[in-house]
């Protein structure tokens, strides 16, 4: 096989799996968009209540009901909020009282903002934890660093975040206990980042560091291993040019399959510390039934999670050349 | 994991193998006892799980009762342990009781998943063709959800309650079970207890519940540990937000809810709470990661 023929046939394969996957992607936001839909069409009078308030005449809020369109049948209307999406109309947000698409986007920014700091503290964190416990296996470090992470993934997020605020806001008052994102009063955006970053980090490195360290026990096992070992080379030659590659195949796929995690912890993170992001966001959204808002955020959560899972996936395959071609 | 012995499968015990059977389970306890993590994750549970069981009796005050005297003095104190919260309610008698509910809630929420993925398990692993795809598109949606924001939508929308916790946290941990299932039923309908079964003309029903899943029940205990754990935290997290079990029944999510807002002045209405929930899940992994060093040992 010519270099350039091998080529081709991994530029065919990527094709053929990123086809396959976008399919996927395609089916799960249909199937996410009409669950979504017919939930919310449950008990639509309560859209129009909510709108009114309590004090709001039980005609006026049938008159509304009947203005917002919400008295037809539900799959007419899931057609029409299809073709509206298609056009990139997301519809106004009961809650917040703008239209989506003035709202959604910048809270999502926000919360990758908060992601992407987070992420780059937990990938060289549990690596060099992983890596260090995984290299000789039941060994005192090996016991503290297992122990330590186990420890640390159990602590639920907000349990983490109090303790965190409890010490560093209140005993020490070193932090601030709000992330609004505002540079009101004494303390900096940055100052205010700091407590959310780190409980992300502590909560999703603990169970990132025990992949890594099964992979690394797993390679450290491996028969090239010890060839390498009975040829002479130091024990840290080992490590740094034979284990290290093949033990990080696996995490990557981990790593990135915790972003879906990451979500799910951001959201109670946000909640803690009062950050503008968009688990927050959602919350109050679903607690108002704010529909507009819940339906397309359910879209765009689904969505990320889906491309980051492709985006691992795809990693994986290339990474690993057992099952590059 | 341990081979079936042929005792785990005879249909009616006879009196020297049920004496076989208390054996095992005895050198299975004692393996317990020789790993830390599981003898240290193990008394973490008990001890949660007598608080729970003991609370009506042991719980110095009743969980809702306000005492408006120590409003002014809410802090630990003779009278009141761990002390009151904003409302006078005694945190020691509310965190025992909130043992009860979480500890109903939690492994309920597991049973159902398992009930349910093994089914859902061995049926796509045992029939595989069309249904097998079916079921496994199926749970690779579900998977590929940001699960706490589906709890938000489904819970804000239809009110939260015991009942509606424990559906949604089947529904949505089902396909890992699901997943766990089909693997080890695909490779297990190939053994040939499987085979001499179908020759005596079981049916699939009786073929999959009787050979195959108590082959597939090593991983799956340990499965079912670790998610009993992460249960424990998520519902602690809807109580956080506020989408939880609701009050005035003591949830230990709830009450970090209530308080957190007051931790510059009284921490140690927070505090406590998220120490009982924190040491609960630690109890649950540490006995996971005990369990599963014992079955690599085995």
């Amino acid at each position: 096989m010519t270099p350039l023929a091998g080529r081709g046939r991994v530029t065919l394969t990527v094709t053929r799996f990123l086809l396959k996957h976008g399919a996927f992607l395609l089916l799960t936001l249909l199937v996410v968009s009409f669950l979504v839909f017919t939930l919310n069409e449950f008990s639509p009078g309560d859209v129009a209540r909510k709108v009114l308030g309590a004090y709001a005449t039980q005609e006026q809020v049938d008159i509304l009901t009947r203005e917002m369109g919400l008295n037809r049948p539900v799959l007419v209307r899931y057609g029409e909020f299809l073709s509206r999406l298609a056009a990139g109309d997301l519809g106004t947000s009961t809650r917040f009282k703008v239209p989506v698409k003035d709202i959604i986007w910048s809270r999502l920014a926000n919360t990758a903002f908060l992601a992407a700091l987070a992420f780059a503290c937990i990938v060289p964190l549990s690596m060099l934890l992983g890596i260090v416990a995984g290299m000789r296996e039941s060994s005192t470090l090996d016991r503290a660093i297992l122990m330590f992470s186990t420890v640390v993934a159990s602590v639920p997020e907000f349990a983490l975040g109090v303790f965190l605020a409890s010490v560093f806001v209140v005993a020490l008052g070193w932090l601030p206990g709000t992330a609004t994102l505002v540079a009101g009063g004494s303390w900096s955006v940055a100052s205010q980042l700091v407590l959310p970053v780190a409980v992300i980090v502590l909560f999703d490195a603990g169970y990132v560091v025990s992949m890594i360290r099964a992979s690394m026990i797993e390679v450290m096992q491996r028969p090239y291993i010890r060839t390498a070992i009975l040829k002479g080379l130091t024990f840290r030659e080992v490590v740094v040019r034979h284990a290290l590659r093949n033990a990080m195949i696996n995490p990557i796929t981990v790593i990135l399959l915790q972003i879906n995690y990451l979500i799910s912890g951001v959201v109670v993170v946000e909640t803690v510390f009062a950050y503008p992001g968009f688990g927050r966001m959602m919350l109050e959204a679903a607690l108002f039934k704010d529909i507009a808002l819940v339906e397309v955020g359910a879209l765009v959560a689904v969505g990320v999670a889906v491309l980051t899972q492709i985006a691992g996936d795809l990693a994986y395959r290339l990474l690993d050349p057992r099952i590059r071609t | 994991m341990t081979l079936p012995t042929t005792a785990d499968r005879l249909p009616a015990v006879s009196a020297p193998v049920r004496l076989g059977l208390a054996r095992a389970w005895a050198r299975r306890l004692g393996l317990l006892a020789e790993s830390k993590p599981a003898l240290i994750g193990t008394g973490i549970v008990l001890f949660w799980v007598l608080a729970a069981v003991l609370a009506p009796v042991v719980a110095p005050y009743p969980p809702n009762a306000n005492h408006l005297a120590a409003v002014a003095h809410p802090t630990p104190s003779a009278t009141h342990w761990l002390g009151t919260d904003h409302l006078g309610r005694d945190i020691l008698s509310r965190i025992m009781w909130g043992a009860r509910t979480v500890l109903t809630v939690a492994p309920l929420a597991v049973l159902g998943a398992a009930i349910l993925g093994s089914l859902l398990g061995l049926t796509a692993g045992y029939y595989r063709g069309w249904i097998d795809l079916v079921i496994v598109r199926a749970c690779d949606i579900v998977l590929s959800f940001p699960v706490i924001i589906l709890y938000m939508i489904i819970l804000a929308h239809f009110g939260s309650s015991a009942l509606n916790i424990i559906v949604v946290l089947t529904l949505t941990k089902a396909p890992i079970i699901t997943r766990i299932v089909r693997g080890l039923t695909i490779e297990l309908r190939e053994r040939e207890y499987v085979a001499a079964a179908k020759m005596r003309g079981e049916s699939p029903l009786y073929i999959m519940l009787v050979e195959i899943l108590p082959n597939a029940r090593g991983p799956l205990i340990v499965d079912m540990c670790l998610r009993t754990g992460y249960n424990v935290v998520i519902i602690g997290a809807l109580g956080f937000l506020g989408i939880g079990l609701p009050p005035p029944d003591p949830d230990w999510g709830g009450m970090v809810k209530d308080t957190y807002g007051m931790m510059s002045v009284w921490p140690h209405m927070a505090l406590f709470p998220c120490a009982a929930i924190s040491s609960l899940v630690i109890g649950f992994n540490l006995l996971a990661v005990g369990l599963r060093e014992i079955g690599l040992r085995d």
